[in-house]
This record gives C-alpha cells, sequence and structure tokens, in this order.
C-alpha cells in the first residue's frame, strides 16, 4: 500500500513536470517540422524527420549567427567588469574600514530599491551623449551599470572569514596592497567568482529592456532576446524559423544551467537569506 | 579592524587604496544610479522629444498631465492588477512545493526541483513569443482543454480583453514560480529539526505542525518574499511587452509599456521623453512609497510578536 502511494505520487510529480517544460519541448519540436508539418500536427511532439532547415534559415537568413556573436561579447564582457568591480569593492567592505564606509553602503543597498527599469530615459540619453550607440560597449556599460549589492555582499562575507594571519604572513613577505588582493586574496575567493559568474551571466543574456532600447536604431548590434522579438514582429507567419532562432536563443543557457546548477542556486538562496 | 602600532603614513596609503578599489563601483553607481535619478527629474520638467537637442522647460506640467490621462490611470490600474493576481500565487503555491520537495528521504527531489526551476533560467522574452504561439487559438492550451472536454470551443487568451491578464499572470507566475520555490526552501532549511521532533513528542501531526511551526517561523523570509515580488511584478517588461504589447484594447497596459510607448515607440508619433520621465518618476516613487511602507509594517508586526 506504501509503495503504490508512492509511485502514484512519483507518477503525478512527473506528469507534473512534464507539462511544467512542455513549452520548451514543443518549441525544440517545431523547430526541426516542416511548415506543413507544424500546421497539419502542431501539437505533436515527436517530428516526422528531424530538419536542419529551420536552424539554418534563423542562423543565416534571419541574422542570428551576428545575434549569437553580440549575446557572447556582451555577456562575457559584462560579466567580467561586474566581477572586477564587485570583487574590489567586496574586498573593502568586508575585510577594511575607511572614513565615509557607513555612507557608501547606505547608498548601495538604499539604490537596491529605486526601480531603475523607470529611469531608462536617462540611461538611454547618457550612452548616447557618450557616443556609444554604435558599438556594443554602449549596451555593456548599461548593463554593467544595474544594482550588484547582492555580489558585493557575497564578496564581502567571504573575505571576511578569511583569518588575518595569511594577509599579515604575505605583508611581511613585502606584498603589496593590490598583490596581497590579486595573488592571495582572490584566487581564494572561487566559488563566490563562480556564482556571481553564473548569475551574471544568466542575466545578460536573458536582458531585454536595455539591449532593446539601445539598439532600436542599430539592427546589427542587437542581441538573441532582442533580435527573435524582431523577427517575429517582421515575418509572423515563419512559425518555425522563430520556434528554430528560440532554440538557437534559449538552448546555450539551458545547458549551462543544468552543468552549474549548483552554483545558481546556492548563490540565490545566500542571497535572499544574507 | 585597529590596527595598532602602523604608521600614519602608511595607515594613509591603506586609505587611499580603499578608495581606489571602490573606483570601479562608485563610477558605475555615480553613471547608472546616481546620475539617471536625478537627470530623470529635470527630464520630467522638460517639453522634449528626445530627437533634438530643443527643449522648453515647463514644470511640473508633464506631471499634471500625466495626472490627467485615461490611458495612464488605465496602466496603473493594470500594473497593480497585474501584481494582485500574481503575488498571492508565488506566496502559496512555491511553498506548497517547497513542502512536498523538502520531506527528507524523497527520491528525486533534486530532479523535480531542477525541472521546475528551469523556466527561471530561460530568456524572458523568448519565452512572451514561444507562449503566443502556446496559448494561440490552435495552440496546446486549447487543444488539451479541448480534448478533455473542458472547452467546447477555443479560447481567444490573449486576443480576447477579458482573458488577456489572467493568461499574462499565468505565465508570469509559471515563469517564476521556481525561484520563489527555491527562497522557500532556504527558509524551510533553516528551520531546526528538533523544534519538528519535540512538537511531535507533544502529539501533534501534519497540517498542525505546518501551521504551528513551519509557517511562524517563515514569516520573516516571507516578508522577503513578498517585497520582490511585490516590487518585480510592477516592474514587468518583458513578457507582456512580448505576449500582448500592452493589448488588446489596453487591457494588458501596464506602466512599464505605457512608458516605452511614449519614449521609444514611434505608434504615437514624435517621442515625448519629458513626458515619459514623469510617468516614470510618477510610478518609480509610488513603488519607493510601497517597499517602505511594506518595511514599516513588517517591523512592527515583529516587534509586537516578540513583546
Amino acid at each position: 500500500m506504501r509503495q503504490l502511494r508512492k509511485s502514484l505520487f512519483h507518477l503525478i510529480m512527473v506528469a507534473f513536470c512534464f507539462v511544467w517544460i512542455y513549452p520548451f519541448l514543443w518549441m525544440l519540436s517545431a523547430a526541426f517540422k516542416t511548415d506543413g508539418e507544424f500546421f497539419s500536427n502542431g501539437l505533436k511532439l515527436i517530428p516526422d524527420r528531424f530538419k536542419l532547415d529551420n536552424f539554418k534559415r534563423a542562423w543565416e537568413g534571419a541574422n542570428f549567427d551576428t545575434y549569437f556573436l553580440n549575446s557572447v561579447v556582451i555577456s562575457a564582457s559584462t560579466i567580467l567588469l561586474v566581477l572586477f568591480a564587485t570583487a574590489t569593492c567586496g574586498y573593502i567592505m568586508g575585510r577594511h574600514s575607511f572614513r565615509g564606509k557607513k555612507i557608501v553602503f547606505a547608498l548601495l543597498v538604499a539604490s537596491m530599491f529605486v526601480p531603475m527599469e523607470f529611469a531608462i530615459i536617462p540611461i538611454f540619453d547618457l550612452i548616447k551623449n557618450l557616443g556609444l550607440m554604435n558599438n556594443l560597449f554602449g549596451v555593456i556599460l548599461a548593463e554593467a551599470g544595474g544594482n550588484h549589492i547582492i555580489f558585493i555582499l557575497l564578496f564581502a562575507t567571504f573575505f571576511r572569514e578569511i583569518p588575518n594571519e595569511l594577509e599579515e604572513a604575505a605583508v611581511v613577505d613585502g606584498s603589496g596592497f593590490f598583490r596581497t588582493f590579486a595573488q592571495i586574496m582572490l584566487p581564494l575567493a572561487k566559488p563566490v567568482v563562480g556564482s556571481v559568474t553564473i548569475m551574471q551571466f544568466i542575466w545578460s543574456w536573458n536582458s531585454f529592456m536595455l539591449p532593446l532600447i539601445l539598439t532600436l536604431s542599430k539592427p546589427d548590434l542587437r542581441p538573441l532576446a532582442v533580435g527573435l522579438y524582431a523577427l517575429q514582429g517582421e515575418n509572423v507567419v515563419d512559425w518555425t524559423g522563430i520556434a528554430a532562432g528560440g532554440a538557437i536563443a534559449i538552448l546555450p543557457i539551458v545547458v549551462i544551467f543544468l552543468l552549474l546548477q549548483r552554483f545558481f542556486v546556492d548563490g540565490v538562496a545566500g542571497a535572499v537569506k544574507g | 579592524m585597529g590596527r595598532t602600532g602602523e604608521s600614519k603614513k602608511s595607515r594613509r596609503k591603506v586609505q587611499a587604496w580603499c578608495w581606489l578599489f571602490l573606483t570601479p563601483t562608485l563610477l558605475l553607481f555615480l553613471a547608472f544610479q546616481a546620475w539617471p535619478i536625478l537627470a530623470g527629474i529635470y527630464y520630467a520638467m522638460l517639453d522634449w522629444s528626445g530627437l533634438t537637442s530643443d527643449s522648453t522647460f515647463v514644470g511640473t506640467d508633464n506631471f499634471v498631465s500625466v495626472a490627467n490621462d485615461y490611458y495612464f490611470w488605465n496602466a496603473f490600474k493594470n500594473s497593480f492588477k497585474f501584481m494582485l493576481g500574481v503575488v498571492p500565487l508565488h506566496l502559496i503555491v512555491p511553498l506548497i512545493l517547497a513542502v512536498i520537495l523538502n520531506r527528507p528521504g524523497l527520491r528525486g527531489a533534486s530532479f523535480y526541483r531542477t525541472l521546475i526551476f528551469l523556466p527561471v533560467v530561460t530568456t524572458t522574452s523568448i519565452v512572451g513569443i514561444i507562449m503566443v504561439f502556446i496559448w494561440g487559438s490552435d495552440g496546446a492550451v486549447n487543444g488539451a482543454l479541448q480534448s478533455i472536454g473542458l472547452l467546447d470551443a477555443p479560447i481567444d487568451w490573449l486576443g480576447d480583453p477579458s482573458w488577456s491578464m489572467f493568461t499574462v499572470v499565468i505565465v508570469s507566475v509559471w515563469k517564476n514560480l521556481g525561484i520563489n520555490m527555491v527562497y522557500w526552501l532556504a527558509g524551510l532549511q533553516s528551520i531546526p529539526k528538533e523544534l519538528y521532533e519535540a512538537a511531535e513528542m507533544d502529539g501533534a501531526r501534519g497540517s498542525k505542525l505546518f501551521f504551528r511551526i513551519t509557517v511562524p517561523l517563515l514569516l520573516p523570509i516571507g516578508a522577503v518574499i513578498l517585497l520582490l515580488n511585490v516590487v518585480n511584478s510592477l516592474k514587468a517588461f518583458d513578457l507582456i511587452k512580448t505576449m500582448t504589447n500592452g493589448g488588446p484594447f489596453f487591457a494588458t497596459d501596464v506602466v512599464s509599456t505605457y512608458i516605452y510607448r511614449y519614449a521609444f515607440s514611434s505608434e504615437m508619433g514624435l517621442p515625448q521623453l519629458g513626458y515619459a520621465a514623469a510617468a516614470g518618476i510618477f510610478f518609480a516613487v509610488t513603488i519607493c512609497v510601497l517597499a517602505v511602507a511594506q518595511n514599516v509594517i513588517t517591523k512592527r508586526i515583529k516587534g509586537r510578536s516578540s513583546l
């Protein structure tokens, strides 16, 4: 009887999870279908034949090769910038005291509650006036400019726990402030670097509003998230092509999440607990 | 961290290093947080298209126009409708799932957790476009409901103004439920097991354990989850922009899509950056007031219960 109840529970959970991820399975299957099959048998999950035509059309015809490269460049650069800024700031916040520390900290925390989505117009104008509308650097900078107090706190908490002896030994060996940070402290913080990298990757890869606004007049600079939206606007009837484009955009992030999910879930949970 | 025996000079050197290390974060903060807030307030007082440099200072005129615009209040109401639809579901459903998946010795728990979490990491704008198909007239939702006999004729989930808000709420809940489940799981795992053991010794069981121990101890983290969801749902843009673009007939037009239309879209003729900035500030202030109010109320309740 208990065994039966257990099996029933798992049966319900598996069915629930199947329905839960059905939209992604549907997208993947539609990406392989021909137009004819899509319209005659749209709900079937296993296509008759796995044809790559839709992917080819999206990749070459609809510029998804460019969009993909843009997404990679934007995400990678934003991660590097954010890591650099939050690691240095977190190091100071966790291990050093200086005049005005409380004010700096209060400002960073308070700005977390300001919905910057509604201050998008000055950001747009700032990037325009800096002359960065014509290259990816504008998107990267605006993207990295978001609030990262969570990452700063993760670094600060980690660096605070490192014993003083380690630092003192380094200073005795003649290591300066910067070398102590870069060669001794930062390598120890690998788990935090991992969490920040994957979280920032997911946020940059998925970001939509900022790149949409900053690439309105420059279609060549669009990342995938904006590219598919534009494709849908221009070509309403190519459903299988849109499904293929969606798969190109979503598969990398799903694969990376499945491989590195521990870092991500731990980081998120740590952020809300702290 | 007092360091005795350090000379004044080297202490000053350390201070300089501190500020140097803070510089990247402070520069980004000044450029992309402090400046946009200040500049936004100024822009809101201009009659300015954003395309040319000629603008006239109009004081509070834009705010008055915003407050008198029927479509702004429609969007304002819709933002709150969306929030009130999303937030209760985000508090209750993920908590139930977290309690189910947190049972000790449950096989496959991490597998289920991963699948439920999956939509969270995917791109919202792309999910929105895919959902237009799934919830379309001949999409999967209508297909499934018709084949089990719940529906006679397909519903136009996104094209019918009386259903469109419901549809975006459901999709938004599906998209973000996983992250709330992880928050709740973190809360559940912070409750000491001894408490349950002691209560069981006293004869408490099942739902009594849940309402007497789990719920009260989860209240603090619940307040954080509530705040996060209220703020995030009022900011929603990506999903609504891609699924309905505020339509049909402005039925899902929220403040963020309203602002976008005035600032960046050509639908309305010449853009009105000043006017859009005013609407943005108006709503940002609303959200801040809500967030602060919620903080104060939770602190009050906490303070009273500890007496």
